[in-house]
């Protein structure tokens, strides 16, 4: 076990280099010359220069990838074009913001997904089965944009229950001022884990109930309630596994979700980035939300394996 | 029904590779493809929509691009307009029509490029094996480390807006899918007794591959890739909805929805009605590959 988790932790440091090696490219791809994307148009000369000196520009790629790498593990990811504060400073409140929206998301897609698929396993073939069933497809397919616009208007135009934009005044607080406000965008962005979360949890029940040793319990005369017992110890590992990398998948795909809700999290950043060609910030929320989901990632499969022994082998 | 599957079903081993090259199995395909009722509707409505927008000109009257400044947000079942007019007076029906042109390209060529790149690589990496499989997997894995939103969302926000850079960028994101999927599929075939035998016979390994291994394998990567469309259809509509990809005036689902969200306070249907068409395409692009798996009888 010990040498799994030790192999698997450092499988994770070349994914680690290989995908900022891969933010480092956006600058490259950028068309124009990476100065342009990385300093504004009216820069000096002596800032143009030291730039250049600064992160290798002049030399080869490779040599500048070393240099980029060693400014970004520090915490330096460039100034922002737009503002020119260190993108990191806000970066920070960004990625907290988001990672709010994106745990209340992944929790509330969680539970609603094993509670319809859980019913839908266990009453197979029920009508609400098919419900569930219909409900997951819709939730993969549903464009989440487009249903975060159709909660405004039902939640926020039509009843003015509910704000329509933003996180609340000031900085967050877990009061029903700023509460009001993440529901809309949270239930929105839950719609996609709670669709998948269903079909995995029907699927996993679907697969534990058929198996012999729940026939033998079910012949011994356990109870249902003991018997859940038994299925939820055997779907737990599955279940969280892709609710872990749900949350990664939240966070860096919550950015239409932010548009729609000016929620101001990475999502409205990386959007006002796209919008002003700031590639510094781009390029920086990039890495961390990449790098947040590699993490995530193992740890997902190092819980995985904590919990389930068969995993160990593999 | 059960009697004309028990050939090639109910033998063992045959679920996944039932003997797909030849005919008679595609005959059967298509018959439980008829039969599936949630299926059929499924494809009838997108071959509707298909023909709605090919003959786009000769339903609609009106220019998508043409607007009027007094005729702007009429209502949905104006008269004239009968899906209402948008922000800039424009027919409402001509730019859904013409706006699922665009919608669907930016949405389908993607993964119809990824298809070809990633079963090549896939199916290369698959056969050979070593260090060809190492190079290959191993620099899918980078890939795979991204959440797919934010990888295309940041590679064609690096290239700029426009509808070849959104494909490009969507089409970085479905090839390590497509990839691994292919890896897979092909190396459970690589093991069976008849490729064996084929390849101590001393065939090439393109013969092998071309005889033996592409037919068995094309049927599930390609299914596999028809579960796509319906993410890339909301992931092409969604870059464009943020600003990239397809840029105005041009009509596309998603940027439409964009604009039209100021209206949602005077004309709350009118400016949902984009979503739908995403909403419809979408599901139906879902249910209709889920059908194609079972008739198929793959796991992917």
């Amino acid at each position: 076990m010990i040498f799994y988790i030790i192999r698997r932790i450092l499988y994770a440091i070349p994914i680690a280099l290989a995908v900022s090696l891969v933010c480092f490219m956006l600058v490259h791809i950028a068309p124009g010359d990476p100065i342009d994307a990385i300093l504004p148009p009216d820069a000096s000369a002596e800032t143009v220069a030291m730039v250049r000196k600064d992160y290798g520009l002049d030399k080869p790629l490779p040599v500048q990838f070393g240099l980029w790498l060693g400014h970004v593990v520090q915490g330096d990811f460039g100034l922002s074009l737009a503002n020119r504060r260190p993108v990191l400073n806000e970066l920070k409140v960004a990625a907290g913001r988001t990672f709010l929206l994106a745990s209340t998301a992944a929790v509330l897609g969680f539970v609603i997904g094993c509670v319809l698929g859980g019913v839908a396993g266990v009453f197979r073939g029920s009508l609400a089965d098919r419900m569930a069933v219909g409900f997951a497809v819709a939730g993969i397919s549903v464009p989440h944009y487009w249903l975060g616009m159709v909660f405004v208007i039902i939640f926020s135009v039509v009843l003015g229950w509910l704000p329509a934009i933003g996180a609340g005044p000031g900085e967050w607080a877990w009061n029903w001022l700023h509460i009001r406000h993440l529901i809309l965008p949270a239930v929105t962005l839950s719609v996609i884990p709670a669709g998948l979360v269903t079909r995995t949890v029907r699927g996993v029940v679907l697969e534990i109930l058929s198996q012999d040793f729940v026939t033998t319990l079910r012949g011994k005369g356990l109870r249902s309630l003991m018997l859940a017992v038994h299925v939820i110890k055997n779907a737990a590992p599955t279940s969280i596994a892709v609710m872990g990398l749900q949350l990664g998948y939240l966070m860096g795909g919550s950015i239409l979700v932010e548009t729609v809700f000016a929620w101001p999290g990475t999502g409205m950043l990386l959007n006002q980035a796209i919008f002003q060609r700031d590639i510094p910030v781009l390029q920086g929320t990039t890495l961390v939300l990449a790098m947040i989901f590699v993490t995530l990632n193992l740890a997902v499969d190092l819980v995985q394996t904590a919990l389930d022994p068969r995993m160990r082998r593999a | 029904m059960k009697a004309a599957t028990a050939t090639a079903a109910d033998l063992p081993h045959s679920k996944a590779i039932a003997e797909p090259g030849r005919a008679s199995y595609w005959r059967e395909v298509g018959r439980r493809l008829l039969r599936d009722r949630v299926a059929m509707v499924c494809l009838s409505v997108l071959a509707l929509m298909a023909l709605a927008m090919i003959f786009a000109p000769l339903l609609s009257p009106y220019d998508p691009l043409q607007g009027s400044m007094v005729r702007r947000l009429k209502p949905v079942g104006t008269p004239g307009h009968w899906l209402g007019t948008d922000e800039l007076g424009r027919d409402m029906f001509a730019r859904l029509i013409f706006g699922g042109r665009l919608s669907w390209f930016v949405g389908i060529t993607p993964v119809a490029v990824a298809f070809v790149i990633g079963s090549g690589l896939g199916i290369t990496a698959g056969f050979f094996g070593g260090w060809v499989n190492m190079m290959i997997m191993r620099t899918t894995d980078v890939f795979y480390a991204f959440p797919s939103v934010l990888l295309a969302v940041a590679i064609s926000g690096a290239l700029g807006p426009g509808i070849d850079n959104a494909i490009i960028a969507m089409t970085m994101v479905f090839i390590p899918m497509m990839i691994r999927v292919s890896e897979s599929v092909t190396a459970s075939t690589r093991n069976l007794d008849y490729v064996e035998a084929a390849r101590s016979t001393g065939a090439s390994a393109f013969t092998v591959v071309r005889v033996h291994v592409l037919p068995n394998v094309l049927g599930p990567i390609f299914v596999y890739a028809t579960t796509l469309v319906s993410v890339s259809m909301i992931l092409a509509s969604g870059l464009s909805f943020i600003g990239l990809g397809v840029k105005p005036p041009q009509p596309e689902w998603g940027l439409m929805l964009n604009t039209l969200r100021t209206a949602i306070y005077t004309q709350p249907l009118l400016a949902t009605l984009p979503g739908i068409s995403i909403f419809v395409t979408s599901i139906c692009f879902n249910l209709a590959s889920d059908g194609l798996r079972g008739a198929m009888d793959v796991r992917a």
